[in-house]
């Protein structure tokens, strides 16, 4: 469908904010083009920006630095050829389903007998005849993303952005959706020029899409622009579509790195500090185990979305987590349980404990705040000021998950305690002596 | 065709009025009436400032404190929309305007009215000086709580909604009307109920101030009942408190419930509550063919045509130039400079002022404050004392909250100054009866807040605790210490605030007692402010405001701020 005609186009797009002294990007350097009849599909796990960049292309947020241009023209303020429809659906609940598609339109100067039939015209096509004067509150989510997409139709927009549009919803009603979206824009019944999407499953992007952007995180950036070449609709059980799900995967989930560029740096040292993947640590050994009940310990890591259940970032983050312990490699979008990996899925709790804790010593983050904590009279610090440390090294929220997660992880390795009455973080008892 | 349009209810069209329609319409007549009969009842009554005790002259005394009640509220209402928004949409706005308003609301207003009034006096009559000095006192005791509000619910009106705004090209107007003021109104129409029942507590005052030998006493309800308390003319006064709760009742009823039951359509949740407010008049009303007709075609009509003229007055304007936005800022500084210059000059006058004020005078004002701070503390401790147990048995008790909630209610919107001069004939007499009656007043002024506040928290707890204290057996002291006073302990915070500064204005008009010719000022900064205002001593009274403004302030971030913050981390219900 692509006519070439390139309708946005991102010139060394730059998002940071400060906080206090430091700077943090959020996004960086990135080039795009977006080309008449694409449907494009921003692709990455969560926290590599990719809903502040669909944001900058509506015009919602203006970027630290670089250029939008749509049609050619520096973008101003809000684009008014775009609209978006968002994840939680962004309904006036006070408004009933034909005002909430009428309000937008009302908006754009347009009468009440032009509103009124145009927009129970929208209702009718997305299937909601009927349920004109219900309020969002009745709806399932399902019909009130319908709703959320009449709205965005009733403007006519040149480019239709979503936002994570079908996470917020169940299963069967996402996947109904996904298919009439798929129609509405395939038939060229509406005069939407391109879309854009964002998402964090793999499928649904290799599902919708003609062209998929992936991006990782820290900081934010383009890491692979992939053509997806298939007629819709399209069937997820082909073999075709499951090897580009595998490939998106393995680009996505990437290699696992020689280890002193796994662990990063600590805080505080010239050089990246490592993220910690944001995970529940049952999800982990869950993991192991299964992997441990395959033959040859392997997997194919989309596969295992399917047999597990589980979404595609939640697994990335586990894949992630199960490599930088060591438990794990992961190479051409296959895991592989290492025979560390193999000890914890069969070890006893305590076992599993043990092992757990020589792991996350080696963390240089764990490193060093085990270090500070020694240095300290009573050995404990205010959490407080753990989260002032780390904010020099991450954003503020993120810097608050960070401190979560090592107080998740230091517990079940019992080497941390935390007292959430003193806001207090200490070393338990016997981890004081013991030499890094 | 689906269900709910073979189904839609369609009225009978047979019929044109419907017999609400006809009440509604013989309602309307007969206020009108009223009103005319009132404003034609009124000269023979009204003759200058003295105020008449026959029972005849009530219903235009009440009608005029209405409408100056509902004046002050207005200008309330516009100062806070316009405020709120200033404050919630810049940062300087945020740093500068959010404190001004927590200092100008524990100014108590009442010191400075005399100083006010006598300065409009001097180019206005006196008359209308009069008037609108007790518009601006009322007006101050209304405003403070609906501004903060608005504010609060223009800082959390959700993201989504405020992005959905911006993608589809909202114009300022669009966006308070589909968005800010529907999500705002719950909490402004709570917020101004609060508010009248603030204005009626200072009517008394707002009517019937002294200034030296001045007497701007103005026609109204508020001066009607001080003067029957001063004449010790029972029945007048039995009456003209029956007016004021009946004019508190209707209004409750007729304006602030179906507001309410109306407003229930705002609430952000996406699934119906269930217990929301019910309001027999909303019901009638809405049931009406008039209602019906005139909100498609006055109000409807009305409004459709007002979109379209501000959504063309008003295009939405995208990002302005570089340039634009120099000059802007370059305007913002000047205007910066030029508030700043006033405000050092004001400062500096200030400043002379305060030295003016003799040591021995400072002196006063210090015992004052403690002595002030102890009768606080002591209407505070017997207000906690009693509407600790009693919130909790309502709050947790709905059958009983049923029939003791609504007279609650009623008794609570009773301002206590038209009570106060009932009380001191009772208590006069008694050995320390003065003090008590100070302290007494400070209660009635302050403990609904309290009372109002534990019910809420304590209709929050959850059922699931309530069963795993009963299942272990946990007893009655024990189940207080472990669950319920945890609970209770942010709300019990959030009305002790508010409750406390009421009870440091009210002192204001605790501590002085008139007689006839003879005031009796008790030890105390409100009876120091009332004194220094009698005599024309305006240093002190300045100095005396002032320390009383900074006590407020002080007490307020020393004392409840550090609390509110830990039961805001500590004791969360969620």
């Amino acid at each position: 469908m692509s006519t070439q005609e390139p309708l946005v186009e991102l010139k060394q797009i730059t998002q940071s904010y400060s906080s206090g002294p430091r700077l943090f990007t959020a996004i960086q350097d990135v080039d795009l083009v977006l080309r008449e009849g694409e449907f494009v599909c921003l692709l990455g796990p969560s926290g590599c920006g990719k809903s502040t960049l669909l944001r900058v292309i509506a015009g919602l947020q203006r970027p630290t630095s670089g250029q939008v241009l749509y049609r050619g023209q520096p973008l101003q303020g809000v684009n008014p050829h775009a609209t978006i429809v968002f994840q939680t659906f962004a309904l006036f609940p006070w408004l009933t389903v034909q005002e909430n598609v009428e309000v937008a339109l009302k908006a754009r100067g347009a009468p009440p007998k032009l509103r009124a039939t145009r927009s129970v015209d929208l209702l009718d096509r997305v299937g909601l005849d009927g349920f004109e004067t219900a309020y969002p509150r009745e709806l399932s989510g399902g019909m009130r993303q319908k709703v959320g997409f009449a709205r965005a139709m009733a403007v006519e927009p040149e480019l239709l952005c979503l936002d994570e549009p079908f996470s917020a919803l169940d299963p069967l009603s996402a996947e109904a959706l996904r298919g009439e979206l798929i129609e509405l824009w395939t038939s060229g019944s509406i005069p939407t020029k391109a879309v854009l999407m964002v998402t964090h499953s793999i499928e649904e992007a290799v599902f919708m899409a003609d062209r998929v952007i992936v991006m990782d995180k820290g900081p934010g950036r383009v890491v692979a622009d992939m053509a997806i070449d298939m007629p819709y609709p399209r069937q997820r059980k082909l073999n075709k579509f499951m090897q580009t799900v595998d490939r998106v995967y393995a680009t996505l989930a990437g290699r696992t790195d020689p280890e002193h560029v796994e662990l990063g740096v600590p805080p505080g040292e010239p050089g990246r500090t490592r993220v910690l993947p944001h995970i529940d640590i049952s999800d982990l050994t869950g993991l192991l185990e299964h992997l441990d009940e395959l033959q040859d310990n392997r997997a194919d890591i989309f596969r295992l979305a399917d047999s597990l259940k589980i979404g595609s970032d939640t697994l990335l983050s586990l894949t992630e987590a199960a490599e930088l312990l060591g438990f794990a490699l992961v190479a051409e979008g296959d895991i592989t349980l290492t025979p560390l990996g193999e000890t914890f899925a069969e070890a006893s709790i305590r076992g599993r404990k043990e092992i757990f804790a020589t792991r996350v010593r080696r963390l240089p983050i764990f490193r060093w705040l085990t270090a500070m904590l020694r240095a300290t009279e009573k050995q404990q610090l205010e959490w407080e000021v753990v989260k002032m440390a780390l904010s020099l090294e991450f954003p503020p929220d993120e810097a608050e998950r960070q401190l979560d997660i090592i107080i998740d992880w230091g517990r079940y390795a019992e080497i941390l305690a935390y007292d959430d009455d003193g806001e207090l973080l200490y070393l338990e008892p016997g981890q004081g002596e013991r030499p890094s | 065709m689906s269900p709910s349009h073979l189904f839609k209810t369609e009225q009978p069209a047979q019929r044109v009025f419907s017999w609400q329609d006809i009440a509604v319409l013989a309602g309307l007549a007969a206020l009108i009436y009223g009103l005319a009969r009132i404003a034609l009842g009124a000269p023979e009554v009204v003759e200058g400032p003295t105020i008449s005790l026959q029972l005849r002259a009530i219903p235009f005394y009440a009608t005029l404190s209405v409408l100056r009640m509902l004046t002050a509220y207005v200008l309330s209402l516009l100062f806070t929309l316009v405020y709120g928004r200033f404050a919630a949409s810049s940062a300087w706005g945020e740093r500068l305007l959010i404190p001004l308003l927590d200092v100008l609301q524990s100014v108590p207003i009442l010191s400075f009215l005399p100083v006010v009034m006598l300065s409009l006096s001097a180019f206005l009559s006196e008359n209308v000086a009069a008037e609108l000095a007790s518009v601006v006192l009322i007006f101050t005791s209304q405003v403070w709580n609906m501004t903060f509000a608005w504010y609060q619910s223009l800082k959390t009106t959700p993201a989504d909604l405020r992005e959905a705004n911006a993608i589809f090209r909202f114009n300022g107007w669009m966006r308070f009307k589909t968005l800010e003021l529907p999500f705002g109104s719950i909490s402004l129409i709570w917020n101004s109920m609060m508010s009248w029942a603030g204005g009626w507590f200072f009517l008394i005052a707002a009517e019937t101030f002294t200034v030296g030998q001045k007497d701007f006493s103005l026609p109204g309800l508020g001066s009607y009942l001080y003067t029957a308390a001063e004449m010790g003319d029972m029945r007048a006064l039995f009456w003209g408190l029956a007016a004021l709760v009946m004019i508190i009742v209707a209004l409750d009823q007729f304006i602030w419930r179906p507001l309410l039951a109306w407003a229930e359509r705002f609430k952000l949740q996406m699934v119906a509550s269930d217990e929301p407010p019910t309001s027999w008049f909303y019901d009638f009303i809405s049931s009406t063919r008039l209602s019906g007709w005139l909100n498609e075609r006055v109000i409807g009509r009305g409004l459709e045509r007002l979109d379209q003229a501000m959504l063309r007055r008003f295009p939405v304007k995208d990002k302005p130039p570089r340039e634009d936005a120099t000059l802007r800022r370059a305007l913002g500084y000047l205007l910066g400079i030029v508030i700043l210059a006033l405000l050092a000059v004001l400062v500096v006058r200030a400043g002379r002022t305060l030295l003016a004020v003799p040591l021995s005078e400072w002196r006063e004002i210090a015992v004052g404050l403690l002595a002030t701070l102890l009768r606080v503390a002591v209407a505070m401790a017997l207000a906690l004392a009693w509407t600790i147990p009693v919130g909790v048995a309502i709050g947790s008790n709905p059958r009983l909250a049923r029939w003791l909630q609504p007279l609650v209610q009623i008794t609570a919107s009773v301002p206590a100054t038209a009570l106060f001069p009932v009380i001191l004939l009772f208590m006069a007499t008694l050995p320390g009866g003065l003090n008590l009656a100070a302290i007494l007043l400070m209660l009635l002024g302050t403990q609904w807040y309290l009372l109002f506040n534990i019910i809420a928290g304590a209709s929050t707890i959850p059922q699931d605790l309530k069963y795993t204290t009963a299942l272990l057996r946990i007893d009655r002291w024990a189940k207080w210490r472990t669950l319920i006073l945890p609970a209770l302990f942010s709300y019990i915070i959030t009305g002790a605030i508010t409750a406390n500064g009421g009870a440091w204005n009210a002192s204001i008009v605790a501590e002085h007692l008139s007689f006839g010719d003879k005031t009796i000022y008790l030890l105390g900064i409100g009876g120091l402010i009332t004194k220094a205002t009698a005599d024309g001593n305006y240093p002190l009274l300045f100095a005396a405001t002032f320390s009383m403004v900074l006590a407020v302030v002080l007490i307020n971030r020393l004392l409840w701020r550090p609390l509110y913050r830990q039961a805001e981390e500590k004791y969360r219900l969620d």
